[in-house]
């Protein structure tokens, strides 16, 4: 039993981060500009994040002390996205080329911070973890939904909860949510009725870095102890999770929790009896993630309804 | 005057000209971080980035032909895909897959002598490299799964996958590193030895550059003729403009879609070839979960040289020169990541190359009004 409250609690862990970013993900999208930059926009957020809780750390500790780091990694992941939608949106250049340089720089730019700043010299940011909740007060005494729910767990978790149910809100049921769809599908039809569409595409982006830097922060925290300039590709799962989840914000909380799950067994396979004892080593299931999106990508992409305008950047003249 | 006129308002100049505005603003942006960090030791960390490879003399030279030699061939790769259409990203998995079949070769063919052995290593880090990339492209041809992420998603699949066979196959335990090779299987010096070393007491310090940089070259100028000299390489950049419109011209784009990730997998797998087979004096791989960084620095290499391969072959050698510099900045206490942040700026003002391109003609429109008001005027 045990175990299977393991199993769910870190398949939690490794979900939760995927849905947010891939939520971020679908706002830009769904607006038209497409967001590689997604994993270098985790960096930034979880380096900014992680430094603020490095350096405070002595003075303050606990719930209090996540809750701004994450107020500083979404702002950061914002500002940092401000580079890819002035790129996108004013300067009409390709979109792939600006997220790529984003994410080249994200990582330099951490290692060279910490390097320069952190008074030992080493790139690794370490922090202590004061922020696990052992057992929430009423509910973590629940019979089974205590166990597999509230206990061992981050206010994080509960936090990107309420960001997707925003999400679904927002996107279908808010005039912005309206407006930020019909500029990802026909910009010029939006144009036409009044919307402008650079300011509709620039909410989207910035909604995505938002998402994304606190995605990076909810990705470090409860999975290590130091930051290490990288989210393990996670950027990238996102961006498939978003795809596999056809742009829509409850397919994606299915495919989060699908890949969630293919992380969790691939790191914690050797606590799981039945598959320790197997002669597959490491590298094969630190592999099973990236080979599950793949062959869930192929199966999924044949019917792929994107945004139609997604990636194009929005020219006035054009028809 | 006016050819010269007509010159510069011409393509060529533009492209070249955004490049260069992108190096400078990178380079420029550089200098920036360098005052922010140590003002006092900026001007001579500036100069160290531009004195680049020539830090460290001759060898150092040496040294930036031999890490040019593998971002040529990933700059080929991702450039190549791009006259194409497609986004090669995933450079990096298709590198480190060749390079593992280049050193399995070098270790466990021995029974081939010196010339074919070296040269079946390239053979089979070419087609390793190509088989990589055969899938994200039947997939983007057959199943229309956008090729950025199977790309990326085979990168770390490829990571892993030679990691474990590497560990399997030709692993040195005592230090984490792929295996020597078989003297036979080392590329030959190529005369390069003569040129760049430097004297270090009695003898020289050689640099580990061999012929590996003239078949990198004759790789860039082989992909130039088919790109710009063949029927194929014309459909294939037809395919790369418009892919419908080519259908509609009797073009298999299926076909050509496949057939362009392949090629440009066989040149990212030869390029891991061509760094690795540096014999015990150079590379070898390390066994970690890190992406191979020379996949991705194929990118700006790529772009800087607009995805002409002869130009790639510049930019390739400009991005090896600041990097050796980038190194050799280490001793005035900066943080060499910096060349990494310059390249990520470089490239993210690349990008606006197609607004740049609209405003030397217009500088040149404004100058021939005022020359034409003053004509009227007088």
């Amino acid at each position: 039993m045990t175990l299977l409250y393991l199993v769910v609690q870190q398949t939690m862990f490794f979900s939760i981060p995927l849905l947010v970013v891939a939520l971020g993900g679908m706002f830009t999208e769904r607006g038209g500009v497409t967001n590689i930059a997604l994993d270098g926009t985790m960096i930034m957020g979880a380096f900014s994040g992680i430094f603020f809780i490095n350096q405070m750390q002595g003075r303050m500790s606990g719930q209090s002390l996540l809750l701004i780091a994450i107020l500083i990694s979404v702002s950061v992941g914002v500002v940092f996205s401000l580079l890819l939608a002035y790129s996108a949106v004013n300067m009409k250049a390709d979109q792939i080329i600006g997220g790529t340089a984003l994410n080249m720089f994200a990582p330099a730019f951490a290692i060279y911070v910490a390097r320069t700043l952190q008074s030992n010299g080493v790139q690794q940011i370490s922090f202590q973890n004061t922020f696990r909740i052992s057992s929430v007060p009423l509910l973590g005494d629940l019979p089974l939904i205590g166990g597999l729910f509230f206990r061992n767990a981050y206010i994080t978790t509960y936090l990107g909860l309420l960001i997707l149910a925003v999400s679904v809100f927002v996107l279908y049921r808010t005039r912005f949510g309206l407006r930020l769809r019909a500029c990802g599908e026909h910009p010029q039809a939006a144009d036409s009725v009044g919307i402008n569409v650079y300011r509709m595409r620039y909410a989207g982006v910035m909604i995505s870095g938002g998402l994304a830097g606190l995605g990076g922060l909810i990705f470090v925290v409860p999975t290590s102890t130091n930051f290490n300039a990288t989210v393990a590709g996670y950027g990238f799962l996102a961006l498939a999770v978003m795809i596999f989840g056809q742009w829509k914000p409850l397919r994606i909380l299915f495919a989060a929790f699908f890949f969630g799950l293919m992380k969790t067994v691939a790191s914690a396979y050797s606590a799981i009896p039945f598959l320790a004892g197997s002669f597959l080593p490491g590298d094969v299931y630190k592999m099973i993630p990236f080979i599950a999106t793949l062959i869930v990508l192929a199966f999924s992409s044949g019917a792929s309804r994107a945004p139609r305008a997604v990636g194009v950047p929005y020219d006035k003249g054009s028809r | 005057m006016k050819k010269a006129r007509e010159i510069l308002a011409g393509d060529g100049v533009n492209n070249v000209m955004s490049s260069l505005f992108a190096i400078l603003t990178g380079l420029l942006f550089g200098l920036v971080v360098l005052l922010i960090t140590n003002p006092a030791d900026a001007a001579a960390g500036f100069g160290i980035i531009l004195k680049g490879g020539f830090s460290t003399g001759a060898k150092g030279m040496g040294q930036v032909l031999y890490f040019a030699t593998p971002l040529i061939m990933t700059g080929l790769s991702v450039g190549f895909a791009f006259k194409t259409g497609l986004f090669n990203i995933g450079a990096s998995g298709q590198f480190i897959i060749g390079a593992f079949a280049a050193i399995y070769t070098g270790v466990h063919w021995t029974f081939l002598p010196a010339p074919f052995h070296w040269i079946a290593a390239l053979i089979a880090a070419a087609a390793a490299g190509g088989l990589w990339a055969l899938i994200p492209g039947l997939m983007k041809a057959f199943l229309n799964v956008h090729e950025v992420i199977s790309t990326i998603m085979m990168n770390y699949i490829g990571m892993y996958l030679a990691n474990y066979l590497i560990k399997l196959t030709v692993y040195d335990s005592k230090k984490a590193l792929s295996m020597n090779t078989a003297p036979s299987a080392v590329l030959p010096k190529g005369g390069m030895d003569a040129v760049f070393y430097n004297s270090l007491g009695g003898g020289k310090d050689i640099s580990t550059v061999n012929c590996g940089i003239w078949i990198a070259v004759g790789a860039a100028v082989l992909m130039y003729l088919i790109l710009n000299k063949t029927t194929f390489g014309y459909e294939l950049k037809a395919c790369g403009f418009n892919k419908e419109a080519s259908r509609y011209a009797g073009i298999n784009e299926k076909r050509n879609i496949v057939l362009s990730m392949v090629i440009a997998g066989m040149l990212a797998g030869l390029g891991g070839a061509l760094l690795y087979l540096s014999g015990p004096g150079g590379r070898h791989i390390k066994v970690v979960d890190v992406l191979a960084a020379e996949g991705f620095n194929g990118i700006p290499a790529a772009l800087l040289g607009l995805s002409n391969p002869i130009g790639i072959i510049f930019s390739a050698i400009f991005i090896s020169y600041i990097t050796q510099g980038g190194n050799y900045l280490q001793t005035l206490d900066f943080v060499p990541e910096i060349i990494d942040i310059i390249i990520a700026c470089i490239i993210y003002f690349s990008a606006f190359s197609l607004f740049f391109r609209s405003i030397l003609p217009r500088i040149l429109r404004k100058l021939r009004e005022r020359k034409a008001e003053r004509g009227e005027d007088s």
